[in-house]
């Protein structure tokens, strides 16, 4: 192995863009969804808290969204885990 | 040479360390939740205490680079831990008083290396382990977390600029509660390890383990406590300095910054190297103020951190081997115990030193004013 370690630098560029800024961006498509204007369209106004807009095709796409999200950090610490705990050497 | 009386004690000026740097880096994890008010500062403080605790039996790899991989193990005696250990902890706690967020790691790892110098020369010391697992990844791991807080806090503005205001507050407070929970995990992984590492340097100096050893559980259980009670009670200067000095942060800003450094901490420290959670907390609080359109970074703050980084492992190194030459020159159990009294001593002149301009719970989101303590309407200053 070199000074510089090129393979996990790679790997570390990549997966961290992907879980980095890939997930809060997967995480903003959802909150999308879950506003889309659906039945309570009128009552919200510009200055609204409401995160849910009442469409449900939106909020099942969010609920997906947010499924792969919390599958995708399982799997994560899961595979640290396994990398973390390497035999003793003797 | 066993020695298990200053065994004992450098096992429990370690967990000391690890102690500090539980509340040297609270701020990595939550001072942007907490400076975006999506957590009240105490529960913040106590939830990164636990995942802190679950983190820290996530991995084993970076203690394993801490006890082998830097030092010739062959060459360390219990006194060249202690005096590294001393060495690490001053430098913490001086950072700590002026709010500095420098690292843990390398106050640590440069204590080590100083009085391992100082003990046994430059040949004891790995070179290419030191630079390759620790130096590379410093310089290069706050600008990767740039880079990706940047992109992802563009992404995060494009995606959700057709929410309502109210709407986009309060959906990324959740995920960004969410992804500094993540970070205090990683944190825990990575960072308690290096205590674990320590120790077990400690326990194959003294000849209790045998080289290339892992951490035995005690040691994992104890340094899990350590750095999750030293994160509860929570470093409030860091937090400031983090949360309001840098960049003003709105909640997708700071998802964007905490998925960012915990990405980048737990994939590093899967690999081995021994990274500065401080340094890429502060690179990526640094990217989300890029990559947010009239978003300002501080760059006198940034810069008066980044000088603080290239000093601190040359400074904890010179601590450490001053310590170490302390310790020798008094020799033997005394000088160990000699020596951590004085540390015990200098650590509660700074702590007293706080108690004068203090930072807690409460005033830890006052206005920024350009320094660590909130000014307070005195008429001293205004002459």
């Amino acid at each position: 192995m070199g000074w510089i370690n090129f393979s996990a630098i790679w790997k570390i560029v990549v997966f961290g863009v992907l879980a980095g800024a890939g997930l809060p961006a997967l995480f903003a498509i959802g909150l999308r969804s879950l506003a889309l204007p659906g039945r309570r369209v009128q009552t919200a106004g510009p200055d609204s808290d409401h995160v849910y807009g009442g469409n449900v095709l939106g909020a099942v796409i969010a609920a997906i969204c947010f499924l792969i999200i919390l599958a995708a950090l399982g799997w994560g610490i899961y595979e640290v885990y396994q990398i973390g705990h390497p035999p003793a050497k003797h | 040479m066993r020695n298990d009386v200053v065994l004992v004690l450098v096992v429990i000026t370690a967990l000391a360390f690890d102690f500090t740097n539980g509340f040297h880096d609270t701020g990595n994890a939550m001072a942007t939740s907490i400076a975006t008010g999506a957590l009240p500062p105490r529960v913040a403080v106590a939830l990164s205490g636990l995942l802190n605790l679950i983190g820290a039996f996530l991995s084993l790899a970076v203690a394993a680079t801490i006890a082998s991989g830097l030092v010739d193990t062959a060459q360390v005696t219990l006194q060249v831990v202690a005096a590294g250990l001393a060495g690490g902890i001053i430098w913490n706690l001086v950072t700590w008083l002026f709010g500095i967020p420098s690292s843990s790691s390398h106050a640590l790892i440069g204590g080590v290396i100083g009085s391992t110098l100082a003990a046994a020369g430059g040949s004891a010391v790995l070179w290419k382990g030191l630079v390759s697992k620790v130096v590379i990844p410093a310089a290069l791991s706050p600008i990767i977390a740039a880079g990706v807080a940047a992109l992802g806090t563009y992404l995060l503005y494009r995606i959700s600029r057709s929410l309502t205001r109210g709407a986009r507050i309060h959906g990324f407070r959740v995920g960004q509660v969410g992804s500094a929970c993540m970070v205090s995990l990683a944190h825990g992984t990575n960072d308690a390890q290096k205590t674990m590492g320590v120790i077990t340097l400690a326990l194959i100096a003294n000849g209790t383990l045998a080289a290339g050893s892992n951490a035995p559980f005690w040691v994992i259980l104890s340094c899990a406590l350590a750095i999750s009670l030293g994160t509860y009670l929570g470093g409030w200067r860091v937090i400031r300095t983090l949360g309001k000095g840098l960049v003003e942060i709105e909640s997708p800003q700071g998802m964007a910054a905490e998925s960012s450094s915990a990405a980048i901490i737990l994939l590093s420290a899967s690999f081995g190297y021994s990274l500065s959670t401080t340094h890429v907390a502060t690179g990526s609080i640094i990217g989300t103020g890029l990559g947010k359109k009239g978003a300002d970074v501080r760059w006198g703050v940034a810069g008066r951190m980044a000088t603080a980084w290239l000093f601190t492992l040359p400074s904890a190194g010179v601590a450490g081997a001053l310590a170490y030459w302390l310790a020798h020159g008094i020799g033997g159990s005394l000088g160990v115990i000699v020596l951590l009294g004085i540390l015990a001593g200098l650590s509660g002149a700074i702590y007293l030193q706080s108690r004068a301009t203090k930072v807690d719970h409460n005033n830890v989101n006052d206005e920024w004013t350009g320094g660590v303590a909130p000014s307070e309407p005195e008429p001293a200053a205004a002459a």
